[in-house]
């Protein structure tokens, strides 16, 4: 399986690492060459240094050929963005996005890209823990 | 009409000055504070202070009402992301999104934009006619399709030579000549003068070959 990571901050580092390990063919693009130092030892995968939001960036990536694309970067619009862009343009199926604006995430989804919200993964966390009802 | 420019500076305030002159509702969004008291001085109510890219914000205003939203801060991807939530949740009829990087061009309008401006290339056709370069300068451009200008000086070798002699590249028809600011249409026994300008209409890549005809 190949995969492209977007944005190499703890997240994508720590993701990244793990599918490199297991087997998988992994780039990872971050804009920060920095970035790149979060990776494993036993991260065996390509290093890209670019903008997400940027075509060639992405198909030096590989994009083309990915199984998977995982955009994580910390800012919602570039993240929605190189989503659609890996959604249409490089006509990838399986494209995870973060966005951490719950409003973006719920209305994006409804355009059928699949958005992980970490926003309302925590809050949903800390509900349970406290054992309050979910908002309905 | 109600128009919301997202985004003010320099481009949204003097967009926004010349709507208002024409008599449009504009409400321009500005989520910096130094340019939102600067531009309020002259904008008064027309200006609000507030993150463009938050739906929350773009509810408050009313976007829901707005006939036009037109995206110019300073990032592309912003710009993106602000017309698709005005078309998805407030169901604002037109879109504009302004953006830097040419290639976005194409990729903005399949995802929505009603229209999308790019600035990059309209500064180069600009710098083009400024610098005047002899080369072919663009006027418009529709999918493969391209209008351009020739600018004809003494040394090409188009002067004095009849429309109908020129070794014209295929799919390509010189249109009209320029020729002391007055438009002369191009038959093919019409002469080609220095100091004309020359509309020609060509596909994208035969350009090169109608520039070694000038």
């Amino acid at each position: 399986m190949k995969a492209v990571i977007l944005g190499c901050g703890r997240v994508g580092s720590l993701l990244a690492s793990l599918l490199s390990e297991n087997g998988w063919q992994v780039a990872v693009v971050d804009s920060d060459p920095e970035s790149f130092a979060g990776l494993s030892k036993g991260f065996s995968g390509v290093r890209v240094n670019g903008r997400i939001t940027d075509d060639d960036t992405l198909r030096l990536a590989g994009l083309e050929s990915a199984d998977v694309v995982v955009v994580l970067t910390s800012d919602d619009l570039s993240n929605l963005m190189a989503g659609q862009v890996a959604l249409h343009r490089f006509g990838r199926h399986k494209v995870l996005v973060r966005v951490r604006d719950p409003i973006k995430a719920k209305a994006y989804r409804e355009l059928g890209i699949q958005t992980i919200c970490p926003t309302d993964l925590e809050l949903e966390l800390v509900r349970r823990e406290l054992g309050v009802q979910p908002k309905r | 009409m109600y128009i919301i420019i997202a985004g003010g500076r320099e481009i949204g305030y003097y967009l926004a000055k010349s709507l208002i002159a024409d008599k449009h509702e504009v409400l321009v969004i500005e989520k910096d504070i130094d340019r939102y008291n600067l531009f309020s001085k002259e904008l008064g109510e027309s200006i609000f202070y507030g993150n463009c890219c938050e739906v929350p914000t773009l509810k408050s205003i009313g976007a829901g009402r707005a006939d036009w939203l037109i995206a110019v801060t300073g990032l592309d991807q912003e710009n993106l992301v602000i017309c698709q939530m005005a078309k998805l949740l407030f169901m604002v009829p037109k879109t504009l999104a302004v953006i830097y990087d040419p290639k976005n061009e194409k990729l903005f309008e399949s995802l929505g934009v009603d229209i999308v401006v790019n600035t990059t290339s309209l500064i180069s056709v600009q710098i083009g006619h400024k610098l005047n370069m002899g080369a072919l300068i663009p006027l418009l451009t529709v999918q493969n399709l391209v209008v351009v200008e020739a600018d004809i000086d003494e040394s090409s070798p188009a002067v004095n030579q009849k429309v109908k002699d020129l070794q014209l590249p295929p799919d390509t028809i010189l249109i009209a000549a320029i020729r002391r600011e007055e438009a002369v249409m191009l038959k093919g026994d019409t002469t080609i003068l220095p100091d004309d300008k020359i509309v020609a209409i060509t596909l994208r890549d035969k350009e090169e070959d109608l520039k070694k005809v000038f």
